[in-house]
């Protein structure tokens, strides 16, 4: 048994093609991929439009001076 | 393989183009570099951050469709159908695009295009610092990176792409399919963004804000230089035969070509590419009056005005169109600024944008009637078809597509930053946390000194 289909590399490379693990299930590693990729954007999205909200009212007037002071 | 000589040229230009690819790191780096530097301290953290999650951005939306697009798209939408065959082998779930013995060459030709991707994305995150969220930047990043500017490259930056056979558009360094692209997008993104707080007084005067640190510029900018190299390495072939290329060259002299195929060699781009930095590093100290960084950046903008023939100039020639571009390019960007109120925080619309539509114009003049392709039924490269590539890269491509996203997250409320958070900076937070870390600590080393001098009185 082998996820990529060779036990051996006692083969002709010239007959060789994909190696990878798993072959077959290329479109379903796509969608899991595209998945991640908008789920991520999803949650970076939500979580800096919080933050931003919060930072608003956060800001203490001193510090902000010293900040702007420090270039 | 066929035979040990097609097992080297392959090998050969695989780890060609993986070198270029470690080469162009360096531009980001640089980006990165220069605009934390040009950043307000209050604002480091978010700044570097912004431009560092481009590169898994880009990456993976360029894996899942933009390698695809190049290869579909030469003559869609108005010339032709999707090109499905060209597009199989580059669709993501390919057996081509992932571990295969027998094809050598798909993923560093990939890699060497998709660093071109982190630099369009890159150009428009510098001008944006400060007060974009970085959600709208990185939704613009994927945009630019792997929709626009691989559209562009396959109409106007690929052996049959339309604008090269119809217009004979030239562009072998990529003035207009990236400079003047990111240019124009930038250009779009902050005319609905807005400047900085405090960037014009209140009448009208523009204020310079500048650099916090400018030697962390002035490193950046080295290393943009440095990694640039490596691009104009990516955009050759290194070796083909006139077989392989299969069009009107005749014999059987194997040579360099550009991006179309057509030949050029390795020693006159590097005689260009140095000529064409010391015109612009020239032209910029003279013109800003000795302004450290616009003559480094001019050095840039030089080379980027030159770009679009650097495969085919006289040094010379090189050296005198940077020249002629950075003073257009120094000129225009303070003309803008006054008369339209806009804030690009690091020249980027200027260095990129102007400078590659400046270039391309140029080069229609000085290579007019030079062949396009080496195929038969191209259209020559002329002033008509340069002028018509320029306002495509910069315009339609670039400054449309970055304007209207801006229009529609302004329009959603999640474009700018609020401005209490500009006031007190983007990391307001994360400073407070150190700051209290940092006290806290102190305090508690100061305890356990007491602590120890204390049990030693005893």
């Amino acid at each position: 048994m082998s996820t990529n289909g060779y036990t051996s590399w006692a083969v002709d490379l010239a007959e060789v093609g994909p190696i990878y693990p798993f072959q077959g299930y290329e479109v379903l590693m796509v969608i899991i991929g595209v998945v991640f990729w908008i789920g991520w954007h999803r949650i970076q999205f939500v979580r800096e439009g919080e933050h931003l909200e919060k930072a608003r009212h956060t800001g203490d007037e001193e510090k902000v001076k010293a900040q702007l002071e420090r270039y | 393989m066929d035979g040990n000589l097609n097992a080297l040229t392959t090998i050969f230009t695989e780890f060609y183009y993986w070198v270029t690819v470690v080469f162009m790191f360096l531009i980001h780096v640089g980006f990165c570099m220069y605009e934390v530097g040009a950043s307000r301290a209050r604002n480091h953290m978010h700044t570097l951050m912004k431009n560092i999650m481009i590169i898994p951005l880009v990456t993976v939306t360029f894996f899942f469709f933009g390698w695809w697009i190049y290869w579909a798209f030469p003559n869609f939408p108005f010339w032709g159908g999707l090109d499905a065959e060209a597009g199989a082998a580059n669709l993501p779930w390919a057996d081509t695009m992932a571990t295969n013995v027998s094809d050598r060459i798909t993923g560093v030709f990939w890699a060497a295009f998709l660093l071109f991707s982190w630099t369009a994305a890159s150009i428009v995150s510098g001008s944006v610092i400060e007060r974009i969220r970085s959600s709208a930047l990185w939704v613009h990043a994927v945009m630019i990176g792997s929709v626009w500017w691989i559209i562009d490259a396959a109409w106007g930056w690929h052996y049959g792409g339309w604008m090269v056979r119809i217009l004979g558009y030239h562009d072998a360094y990529a003035s207009g399919v990236i400079h003047a692209i990111a240019g124009g997008y930038a250009l779009g993104v902050i005319m609905v963004l807005g400047p900085r707080l405090g960037k014009f007084a209140k009448d009208g005067t523009p204020r310079d804000i500048p650099p916090h640190n400018p030697w962390l510029l002035t490193i950046g900018i080295f290393l943009i230089y440095t990694g640039f190299w490596g691009f104009y390495a990516a955009c050759n072939v290194p070796v083909i035969s006139p077989e392989g290329i299969d069009g009107q060259i005749t014999g059987v002299t194997w040579t360099a070509t550009n991006i179309y195929l057509a030949p050029t060699t390795l020693s006159a781009i590097t005689f260009n590419f140095l000529m064409s930095l010391s015109g612009g590093l020239m032209a910029a100290y003279v013109i800003s009056k000795g302004d450290a960084f616009w003559t480094f950046s001019g050095g840039l903008a030089g080379i980027i005005t030159a770009s679009a023939g650097n495969d085919l100039y006289h040094p010379i020639q090189a050296m005198i169109i940077a020249a002629i571009g950075v003073v257009i390019v120094y000129k225009l960007h303070y003309w803008v600024e006054r008369r339209f109120k806009l804030d690009d925080a690091v020249g980027a619309v200027a260095v990129h944008g102007y400078a590659g539509v400046v270039g391309l114009v140029i080069s229609g003049f000085v290579l007019w009637g030079v062949p396009s392709s080496p195929y038969e039924g191209y259209a020559t490269i002329n002033p008509i078809g340069q002028i018509t590539g320029a306002v495509i890269m910069f315009f339609v491509l670039g400054f449309l597509p970055g304007w209207a996203l801006a229009k529609m997250q302004a329009a959603a409320g999640v474009l700018r930053i609020p401005e209490e958070v500009e006031l007190q900076g983007l990391d307001y937070a994360e400073h407070h946390a150190y700051e209290d870390a940092k006290t806290a600590i102190i305090e508690a080393d100061k305890q356990e000194l007491a602590a120890r001098a204390g049990a030693a009185a005893k």
